[in-house]
């Protein structure tokens, strides 16, 4: 006994014989083929994708933030206080920080001597900028050209990443307002 | 020595033609889909000049000669099979046949050098259509071979499949180009040709696809199948039996079974247009020159009448391989009692019916 199936195909006379779709379907085809043809031969693009590396698609969405700043203080040297929260929200375990320590500054005995964005791992997922308690690490609307055919190339480098130099910030001036020192007790 | 030299050219035009045509084939699938589905295809291999930076990208052309080199400096990776003789005699059945198909197929018309005038063929056998039925019909053979000697299940299961689709689509196949033969009342393929230059009522081309376009539309669609491409590439269909028949095939083996397909696409066309679309002859063509139905005539130098005829031939081979690509990149897979069942209730009983009717035509023509 033949199997039935509960979704039967429903082919009338015309799909039963196969040639009029094949037909039509070969006309959508080549309907599709000349007239990516016809923009080739014509000096146009008949294709959506782009090439990538020589290409870059213009259409990024507005919202797109696809590179990591660090903000500066006004004497140039990094916000960054290297407490590894950063670190330590991002999900895709991409940051490495390594401190250094400079006692002469008492307000910021810590800061980063290496900060590196493992750019072949990062999600751009943004946790990095939400956990950040100084503001020193931001995502700004660029679209770097990160790709590499080398790994070793793939990390973002702190002289990468301080290229943050924002001037029309309202409410974060730049350079910011001198900070008031205690005396040290 | 004359008689030597000009065949000799003749099979190396043949040779030269059918892999060359068959490396453009590989662009031309990569191309072709690429710009039916909105893509740019292969694009990234470049022949550079040395000792500049000026790169010849020919639009990704390079491709095919990169996949030739990388597939012969590939390693030859044997499986441990206890059949080595049938697993390395696969790929040359595979590929020796439908080369030497191409040999009956009249690819320009006569060449006179000196006194003697030739036939531009390798062979101009009386029996060409029954030479390319026998020769096509090995093919099957090393489907199976390769499927049973390579010791692995997918490969069992690609070449049982391969062997009762071959099989059954070559009935089809022969009936629709009996029908011809009954057409024509030839087996020699170069008097279809020439047959086929005459006007039907001295304004339409009497080419086979006007005369019988049923028998076109049938040996169009068991050819494809012989040729195990999609719709019916159930023999090698990639997401259910890996690679199918030569799924144990590595380097140059495979290659062979790769460039056997298409050089399959270039010796199909090649028989559709000798049989169905009027071989190298243009519409009011003839070994003189052109004659237009209104009375005008154009003469033409012999040299450029063989050149215009080998050119046609060409174009129109390319053309009809073209269209075999677009089939492939159009339409889905059929189910495998789908196949069967298209090919014994559906596309032999037209075959047969058609035959009858074109016999019976003969007949009270004759």
């Amino acid at each position: 006994m033949k199997k039935r199936y509960w979704n039967e195909p429903q082919m009338g006379f015309r799909e039963r014989i196969y040639f009029i779709e094949i037909a039509r379907g070969l006309g959508i085809t080549f309907g599709v083929f000349f007239r990516n043809m016809w923009k080739w031969l014509t000096f146009r693009k008949g294709a959506l994708t782009a090439y990538y590396p020589e290409e870059v698609r213009s259409d990024y969405s507005p919202n797109n933030r696809g590179r990591h700043v660090l903000t500066l203080r006004p004497n140039g040297d990094v916000q960054c206080v290297s407490c590894n929260m950063c670190a330590t929200a991002c999900p895709a375990y991409c940051i490495e920080i390594i401190s250094a320590a400079d006692f002469g500054d008492p307000q910021h005995p810590k800061s980063p001597k290496v900060f590196e964005i493992d750019y072949s791992r990062c999600i751009f997922c943004g946790f990095c900028v939400e956990a950040c308690p100084e503001d020193a690490i931001r995502m700004v609307k660029d679209v770097p050209d990160l790709p590499s055919f080398d790994r070793s190339n793939m990390s973002g480098k702190i002289d990468l990443l301080k290229l943050w130099r924002p001037t029309s910030d309202p409410r974060k001036p730049y350079p910011a307002p001198p900070v008031t020192t205690k005396a040290p007790p | 020595m004359s008689d030597l030299a000009v065949h000799g050219f003749f099979m190396l035009f043949a040779i030269s033609f059918l892999m060359g045509l068959a490396t453009v084939f590989t662009w031309v699938e990569r191309k072709q889909s690429a710009i039916t589905s909105d893509r740019i295809g292969a694009n990234r291999c470049y022949v550079r000049i040395p000792f500049t930076n000026i790169k010849f990208i020919a639009w990704g052309l390079f491709h095919g000669v990169a996949d030739g080199g990388k597939l012969l400096l590939k390693e030859n990776f044997t499986p441990r099979t206890y059949d080595r003789f049938c697993y390395n005699l696969a790929p040359w059945l595979a590929g020796v046949p439908v080369l030497l198909v191409f040999a009956v197929i009249p690819f320009g018309g006569a060449l006179i050098v000196g006194e003697r005038s030739y036939v531009m063929q390798i062979a101009p056998l009386d029996a060409g259509v029954l030479f390319v039925l026998a020769i096509s019909g090995i093919g099957v053979l090393s489907t199976m071979l390769a499927g049973w000697s390579s010791n692995n299940k997918f490969s069992l299961m690609g070449a049982a499949r391969a062997a009762s689709q071959m099989i059954s689509y070559e009935v089809a196949m022969g009936l629709a180009l009996i029908s011809m033969v009954v057409t024509y009342g030839t087996l020699d393929l170069n008097a279809m040709v020439q047959w086929q230059s005459q006007l039907l009522g001295g304004l339409v081309p009497a080419w086979g696809i006007f005369i019988q376009p049923v028998a076109f539309i049938l040996f169009l669609t068991a050819s494809i199948a012989e040729n195990k491409r999609i719709p019916f590439d159930l023999p090698e269909c990639e997401s259910e039996l890996v690679a199918g028949y030569f799924t144990e095939y590595t380097a140059m083996k495979m290659g062979m079974f790769m460039l056997s397909e298409f050089i399959e696409i270039v010796v199909i066309s090649a028989l559709l247009v000798t049989v169905f679309l009027g071989g190298y002859n243009l519409p009011y063509f003839n070994d003189s020159g052109f004659a237009f139905p209104g009375g005008v005539n154009w003469a033409l130098p012999p040299w450029a009448v063989v050149v215009l005829q080998v050119g046609t031939f060409s174009i129109k081979t390319f053309l009809v391989g073209c269209f075999q690509i677009q089939v492939r990149w159009t339409l889905p897979r059929f189910r495998y009692d789908q196949l069967m069942s298209f090919g014994w209730k559906f596309l032999l009983p037209l075959a047969a019916i058609n035959l009858v009717v074109s016999v019976c035509i003969r007949l009270l023509t004759l």
